[in-house]
């Protein structure tokens, strides 16, 4: 049974603006699931309408089998959902916040208090149970937004732009966090602009762009459809005139780096085997672009000039 | 769990959340409703009250307590919902049950018995205040209580329905000052309205809030200017009307939802 289920979702807002046009997706169980898409490709207004904070115009929202216009509260109850912007009373104490969660969702308070202190210790932020909410810093209120979205214990977890404004050390610490979260059973879909993220937290992805899927597939083989990548080499001495080198294409970022495009046919191997032949030593190596961010660019690129793309 | 049991729970944590809230800030949202009343009492009861002569049989002062303890519980219940709600909606935490489990009945329940809750403490913090002034002879509690709940209900309802439709502070300050207010003064509290010519007097009995003062003062003092089951009939009458209206916005979304 798959943890989210769309058929023919749109939705129109008043005023015209039709944010979604007949979405079909389906998320399996388990699974950590990206959802891509530019500013206004209607990623949260998807997110709000299966998280029941958006009315959807048409089509079905089915949440491990649940129907969201039958049974909306057996939906809401597997579902916990971290949003990207803050939605706090400023004026509760941290741990306040949280049982109050559990309390919504008819856990009692004994245990809300016990679940409440076991994600707050998980997320850094046990020490501030006591702190009003507007006393705390952008990243404990990002990560309290999850410990909040997962006090009910929910089958399936959203969230939207999880860590926008988070600084890389807390957000490799909740990367880590959601990945043993979904080790152990919890159905994650996320939203972000960072793709690093979702290159590296996610198995499946979909594009969503102009209301509608453009893509969904598995990130491997999304990955293996990249035609070329660039990597930026660190020389150990000047190069003046660039390499020729067949297969791969060189230009000069200065005396002592150099950008190289390597394309599907060949290997690193075949690279490195070539610069030493022509006696250039390398001392590090690195990507130039994130290659899910490429290849989302590629795509969003194509479904912009859709004629280009074809050529 | 059972489904009863998880209402229960999401009923309790909302009240219990509500109730906190007001308590916390007591200074602004019990305290002043007792200074107020005093100065009404001294003012109006003590001073200016005892030049004037009796009313339906009884002494000024005590003629105004039932109208200024209900007219506290009016503006307080209306208050306690309206602010609430609204800075739910304003700071988008109402998410946070919108998102729950909980029906649209049982966030309703909440909200209403929190404002049942601070009209009922105002209620007892201003009869206290009476109490420095005059007797209180309560004639019967049982209506006296089921007159200050219904009335505390009906008007955390309508703190409720304007919430879901305001959108700025200023709107939820609109109808307590151009409304509320008004009705309250006219409806009985200072004067009984035999004293009225027509057609005033016959525009009164159009004022919803005259029926429950004249109530409130049958069960304290045992006069009224009305039969009480009419009063009984348009307060229940009016709770059904706003109840049915406030879930049916919160089922649409009205205000909370796009």
């Amino acid at each position: 049974m798959p943890a989210l289920a769309l058929s023919q979702l749109t939705k129109t807002y008043r005023g015209g603006l039709q944010a979604l046009k007949g979405v079909d997706l389906t998320v399996e169980a388990g699974d950590f699931f990206a959802l891509l898409g530019p500013n206004g490709a209607g990623k949260s207004t998807l997110i709000s309408i299966v998280a029941s904070l958006v009315n959807k115009t048409s089509g079905r929202v089915e949440v491990f089998g649940h129907d969201l216009d039958l049974d909306p509260e057996a939906v809401k109850g597997c579902l916990g959902l971290v949003p990207q912007e803050f939605n706090f009373n400023l004026f509760l104490p941290v741990l306040e916040v949280v049982v109050n969660q559990a309390g919504y969702y008819g856990v009692p308070r004994r245990e809300a208090l016990v679940r409440a202190e076991r994600y707050l210790r998980q997320l850094d932020l046990w020490d501030r149970r006591d702190t009003e909410m507007r006393k705390l810093s952008g990243g404990m209120k990002r990560r309290l937004m999850i410990a909040r979205a997962l006090v009910h214990e929910p089958r399936l977890l959203i969230l939207d732009e999880p860590t926008a404004g988070v600084d890389i050390e807390i957000r490799r610490s909740m990367w880590s966090f959601l990945k043993d979260i979904n080790r152990a059973g919890t159905t994650i879909i996320l939203t972000t602009h960072y793709l690093e993220e979702a290159e590296s937290l996610c198995r499946n992805v979909a594009i969503i762009n102009h209301g509608q899927i453009a893509e969904r597939a598995d990130i491997g083989d999304l990955l293996r459809r990249l035609r070329t990548e660039t990597f930026v080499l660190n020389l150990k001495g000047r190069v003046a005139d660039l390499p020729e080198l067949g297969g791969f294409v060189f230009q000069h970022v200065d005396d002592c780096t150099l950008e190289v495009e390597v394309s599907r046919e060949h290997t690193i191997n075949g690279l490195f085997a070539a610069l030493s032949r022509n006696g250039i030593e390398v001392i590090s190596l690195r990507n130039k672009q994130n290659r899910l961010e490429r290849l989302f660019l590629e795509m969003v690129d194509e479904a912009a000039t859709p004629g280009e793309g074809q050529a | 769990m059972n489904r009863w049991h998880r209402y229960w729970v999401a009923y309790n944590t909302i009240l219990v959340k509500e109730v906190l809230r007001f308590t916390r800030i007591w200074v602004q949202t019990i305290l002043p409703a007792a200074i107020s009343t005093a100065l009404y009492f001294l003012i109006f009861g003590k001073l200016i009250g005892e030049r004037i002569g009796p009313m339906q049989g009884l002494g000024y002062l005590d003629f105004i307590v039932p109208g200024l303890v209900l007219m506290a519980v009016i503006t307080n219940a209306y208050a306690n919902v309206v602010s609430s709600f609204y800075s739910s909606k304003f700071s988008r935490y109402i998410e946070e049950l919108l998102v729950s489990p909980t029906p649209n009945w049982v966030i309703l329940a909440g909200y209403v018995t929190g404002g049942l809750a601070r009209g009922l403490i105002v209620g007892i913090a201003v009869s206290l205040v009476a109490l420095a002034f005059t007797d209180i002879e309560v004639h019967s509690f049982g209506i006296s209580l089921l007159v200050f709940a219904l009335t505390a209900i009906l008007f955390s309802l309508g703190g409720f329905i304007n919430a879901v439709y305001a959108n700025s502070f200023d709107d939820i300050s609109i109808i307590p000052t151009f409304v509320l207010t008004p009705l309250t003064y006219l409806g009985g509290v200072f004067y009984s309205i035999d004293l009225l010519p027509e057609p005033w007097h016959s525009l009164s009995l159009a004022n919803p809030v005259l029926y429950m003062v004249n109530a409130f003062r049958y069960g304290l003092q045992g006069v009224s200017d009305i039969p009480l089951w009419i009063a009984f009939a348009i307060i229940l009458g009016f709770i059904a009307v706003l109840a049915a209206l406030s879930l049916h916005l919160l089922g649409r979304g009205v205000g909370i939802k796009t």
